[in-house]
């Protein structure tokens, strides 16, 4: 055998090609994704702005981050496309996790404001103040959406549901879809005797909390768990986020699950209507979840902005969908770091507006209804 | 197939040298990043362990034998049976059908196959094992779940009756232990075939022919020459793929219908494992929670630990009496 | 000395040396024959008795072929060939049957990704494309992981082959032992432990969170390290002691023999077992979805701001959960499976040209 030392050599110089040719690849690629797409805000001026631009929005520079809540996903990259577009020299990176993760790197000091589907809890907000020098978290009230219940049932159309039967459904007291609970409230359809498959989240998710804060506020008899991030009841199939339950939902004949309006939209699930009282059963759109969380109170103290849900979860009133989530932007009344506030602010304001807000049912989310976007944007001008 | 072929080698001798500046330099290089490498470990240790134990000490429940995962409840109750059960099922699953299938391919690439064929399939596989393990997950939720429901069925009506392949709702997604023991058992396929074909490459080839020209058929030659060999390679292979389905957590968490039920029923859609727990409950964590599953990646460490023990102590002991470089 | 007829044939070579003697043999066909026999006997009793699932087709058919060709040949040519041939059948079917879904892997990501997959997909980030719409690509990500795979290799290389270099050339004693099993222990640190591990560090450290390709890097060093160690290890054994003793012997320091001649005559295999190291790496999501943030947007500086990687895009776009999304995710595990298979193409034919010629 024989040293091979050049060879040796050779294989460096293999080495320092592939590197070559790798830093010359980083010299190719391009952010640019604007082919013939406009920014489509319309051209109200915004409540602020001393550069007010064409979108209406008044502009700032620099780059945040931002992190959170996956339901507001749809939304908050609308709105970031939108002012990134209008808005040259800044950069907004929201990034899609979970409202536990975002409230972690808001308290973290990672990022400039947090998207959170709950607001924030005592000892959370306690923690921020580490962080919000001279203030504290405030939770800011931002999109609402309807929680969609998606059914798969071939030949039923229109299905209509109510509180106490959704509660049964899921907790596993109603297992076959011709029970007679089901056929009291859809006397016109014909049900098979296919058995039920609820199909819930595996991971811990703000979807499930609003759904169980909903089953316990309205059917607190037929619900018998505390509501919470994790799924409690036994029974029934799970499935990884929103996207994992609507695909097993799609899959599966006689399967039942919760999601977003979005998902329902885009993978074409029917959703349940919901006999909650009112004339006509409620349909799960953008405009009757408005309506729902118009009931909503802030309890918030200060220039925090929680909302009380549970009004909407027990309407009555005609048009109301009653299973609602509000998704919170959370960030520093006062304290926040010099570097981030002008863009943070100069972002929110714009998503607060009228313009922004108007984004919100393309999407399939709802806009704030009037009282309570009126409170949000004197909140955002207020920050500092 | 002609890999490195091995000359046997005794560890080198120490040879004796003169002390030189450089040669000491050198030597503290070396000794220093064995060193670098047991701190790192040690500082992975200790992190585990003292955010384990402040999360065990407030814990409600019984950490060993509590089903539901629950740190955020006020008291706070979470255990690991679930997932214990559920990665211990799984990771046997998968060893059930992955080691014969691997020691097969193996033995097809190395003395059934057609050579050239044989060299051919031995590099597709080697790449497959690159595979990253989110691709799997991928397939194995979006391809393989629809198609083993057949596989599933025809289970419960004809194996109904083992207890273990009954399946409590026929109508369900095959999102169960045993969906995630074959799509483990795939994925360490590649890693056992390699490393397994690798120690049969070894075998000596004098104890082959010498059994072929006793009259030994091609199958007594393997049972009676190759196999008693390569038997301590095939094991430490299958461990080093069992580690691999213990700690797989992107595959799992795709194809599994995760809930905190203890089922002997391995087509139901439920159970949980480690992994897979901590990406499920990782998101909408606080510190706490986060604390909660550190301890239980720290079971997970000591199980995988436990495991590459014994292999080590299996190989070890082999090695003494087996003769490996006559 | 066993290499010294290591170059014989395999095993092929014995067979019909082994049988010739034997008084009567089943012609070549036969196995081919009782296979067709055993399919159609199989499906015919699964459409006679209206059997609904294929599967028990199938069944019965495999029975029925390993049945057949035991007692044909144990008839014709005895026991012991009747029992080769079920062992030589069962090897071929277990071979056919990983076989199936490791082809339809492969086949389903490549049917799904090339649909995406044009040089747009390659050049383009995700920044201002919404995740409901088709478009964007994956350039950010690739950056991102070669970046930090990049850097991961510059740390855990060297370390890893100095581990592996004193625990073959120097390693006596307690230290070695501790080296080797912690090395082991180390090989079963879950992904997500190393990833949690690096935050809390940083953490306490810098008083922030991390949120750059650098932090990601440190972890999947973590998990580099032991693989290299191991890989490193086996090849710098297979160094002939000749080699060491020849160098000694002419009065050549110790060090100077190991970076001369030891590590120079192991390069081909050390090279290869880092690439398969970093294949393992390249791989890795859990760690990074920790650490780097995750960025729709080209960030080419490691050190600062946040960064994506291939792993982590899929697993943002399965999550997205609609069909332009689950498009792009195919679209980017087969540029990463080809990434990590041109790594694996490159280290195997570095080892076969590097590999000691006779």
């Amino acid at each position: 055998m024989k040293l091979q030392r050049k060879s040796g050599l050779r294989a460096l110089t293999v080495g320092a090609v592939a590197i070559t040719g790798a830093l010359v690849l980083t010299a190719c690629g391009s952010d640019n994704n604007d082919n013939s797409s406009s920014p489509s805000g319309s051209s109200q001026p915004s409540a602020s702005g001393s550069s007010a631009n064409a979108a209406g929005i008044s502009c700032a520079q620099g780059q945040i981050l931002a992190s959170g809540s996956s339901a507001q996903q749809n939304a908050i990259e609308a709105w970031v496309r939108n002012y990134q577009q209008a808005c040259n020299g800044a950069t907004i990176n929201y990034k899609t996790s979970s409202s536990g993760e975002g409230i972690i790197d808001f308290n973290q000091g990672t990022d400039a404001f947090a998207g959170s589907d709950s607001p924030l809890k005592p000892e959370e907000a306690a923690a921020s103040k580490k962080v919000c020098s001279t203030g504290t978290g405030i939770n800011i009230p931002m999109v609402g959406g309807p929680i969609a219940i998606g059914y798969n049932l071939p030949g039923v159309s229109n299905l209509v549901l109510d509180a106490s039967t959704i509660a049964k459904i899921f907790n596993g007291k109603i297992t076959t879809w011709n029970d007679k609970a089901i056929k009291a409230l859809n006397p016109s359809a014909t049900l098979p005797s296919t058995k039920i498959q609820t199909v819930h989240r595996q991971d811990d998710s703000g979807t499930t909390d609003n759904l169980t804060k909903y089953l316990g506020g309205a059917a607190k008899a037929d619900w018998p768990y505390p509501h919470a991030k994790a799924w409690a009841a036994k029974g029934g199939q799970a499935a990884a986020k929103s996207s994992g339950v609507s695909a097993l939902v799609k899959q599966t004949e006689g399967a039942i699950g919760y999601f977003e309006l979005s998902y329902a939209t885009s993978q074409s699930i029917p959703t349940v209507k919901i006999a909650t009282g009112a004339s006509q059963p409620v349909e799960a759109t953008t405009q009757n979840a408005s309506a729902g969380i118009a009931q909503a109170k802030v309890v918030g103290t200060g220039s925090d902005l929680a909302l009380d849900l549970s009004a909407a979860y027990t309407t009555k009133a005609d048009n109301a969908y009653p299973i609602v989530l509000v998704t919170y932007e959370i960030a520093c009344d006062k304290g926040n770091k010099a570097s981030t506030l002008p863009l943070t602010k100069s972002f929110l304001n714009y998503i607060a507006s009228d313009a922004g807000q108007q984004q919100l049912s393309a999407a399939g989310y709802a806009p704030l209804p009037t009282e309570i976007a009126t409170k949000v944007r004197s909140t955002i001008s207020a920050l500092s | 197939m002609t890999t490195v072929e091995t000359p046997p080698t005794a560890p080198p001798r120490k040879a004796a040298t003169v002390t030189r500046p450089g040669d000491r330099i050198f030597s503290g290089l070396s000794r220093g990043a064995g060193i670098l490498l047991l701190v790192v470990m040690a500082a992975i240790a200790v992190f585990l362990t003292v955010r384990a134990v402040s999360a065990i000490s407030k814990d409600h429940g019984n950490f060993l034998t509590t089903f539901e995962w629950t740190p955020s409840l006020n008291p706070p109750v979470f255990g690991i049976a679930v997932l214990a059960y559920g990665t211990v099922v799984s990771s046997i699953i998968a060893m059930l059908i992955a080691v014969p299938i691997s020691l097969g391919i193996a033995l097809f690439i190395t003395h059934y196959a057609p050579r050239r064929l044989g060299g051919i399939i031995a590099y597709v596989i080697d790449l497959l094992a690159a595979v990253p393990s989110i691709v799997y997950g991928l397939w194995g939720a979006l391809f393989l779940v629809p198609h083993l429901k057949g596989l599933n069925l025809w289970l419960d009506d004809y194996l109904s009756w083992t207890v273990i392949f009954h399946k409590s709702d026929p109508n369900s997604a095959a999102r169960s232990l045993l969906t995630v023991g074959i799509l483990l058992a795939i994925m360490i396929l590649p890693i056992i075939t390699n490393v397994s074909r690798e120690v049969i490459n070894q075998v000596p080839k004098m104890h082959q022919e010498a059994a072929l020209a006793l009259g030994a058929t091609r199958w007594e030659v393997i049972r009676l020459s190759v196999l008693p060999f390569a038997r301590s390679g095939v094991i430490s292979a299958s461990m080093l793929g069992l580690g691999r389905a213990l700690g797989e957590t992107m595959a799992v968490a795709t194809v599994l219908s995760a809930s905190p039920v203890l089922s002997a029923h391995i087509l139901d859609p439920v159970g949980g494992t480690f992994s897979q727990n901590i990406v499920a409950k990782f998101g909408e964590a606080d510190e706490f929670g986060r604390d909660a599953l550190i301890a239980s990646g720290l079971v997970l460490f000591v199980i995988t630990l436990l495991v590459n023990g014994a292999a080590r102590l299996i190989i070890a002991r082999r090695k003494e009496y087996s003769g490996a470089n006559a | 000395m066993s290499h010294s007829i290591s170059d014989a044939k395999p095993a092929a070579a014995g067979a019909p040396a082994a049988t010739r003697l034997a008084s009567r043999r089943l012609p070549r066909w036969s196995p081919l024959a009782i296979a067709v026999g055993a399919i159609v006997v199989g499906v015919a009793i699964g459409a006679g008795f209206g059997l609904k699932s294929h599967l028990q087709w199938g069944l019965i058919a495999l029975i029925l072929f390993v049945g057949g060709s035991y007692a044909i040949t144990a008839q014709v040519e005895g026991r012991r060939q009747a029992k080769d041939r079920v062992a030589t059948s069962l090897i071929w079917a277990s071979f056919i049957l990983a076989v199936i879904p490791l082809y339809s892997l492969v086949q389903t990501t490549i049917s799904k990704g090339v649909k995406v997959l044009d040089g747009t997909f390659l050049t383009h980030s995700m920044n201002n494309v919404l995740t409901i719409e088709p478009g964007g690509g994956v350039y950010h990500a690739i950056i991102g992981t070669l970046e930090q795979v990049a850097i991961a290799t510059v740390i855990a290389a060297p370390i890893g082959i100095l581990t592996a270099v004193y625990l073959v050339e120097y390693g006596r004693g307690t230290l070695a032992k501790w080296v080797t099993f912690f090395v082991d222990v180390m090989t079963g640190v879950p992904s997500i432990v190393a990833g949690l591990f690096i935050l809390s560090l940083w953490f306490v450290a810098l008083g922030k969170a991390p949120a750059s390709g650098f932090a990601g890097s440190l972890a999947l060093a973590i998990l580099m390290l032991p693989v290299v160690v191991r890989s490193t290890e086996e090849m710098l054994k297979l160094v002939p002691n000749e080699l060491r003793e020849a160098s000694l012997a002419l009065g050549v320091p110790k060090w100077r023999t190991i970076t001369k001649v030891v590590i120079p005559t192991a390069l081909g295999g050390i090279t290869t077992g880092v690439m398969l190291a970093i294949a393992r790496i390249a791989g890795e999501s859990a760690p990074i979805a920790l650490l780097v943030f995750g960025s729709n947007m080209i960030n080419t500086n490691p050190f600062s701001g946040p960064q994506s990687s291939l792993p982590y895009y899929i697993y943002q776009q399965y999550g997205n959960g609609n069909d332009p999304s689950y498009a792009r995710a195919w679209g980017a595990a087969l540029v990463l499976i080809a990434f990590v298979m041109i790594l694996n193409l490159v280290a195997r034919g570095i080892a076969r040209w590097k590999a000691p010629k006779r």
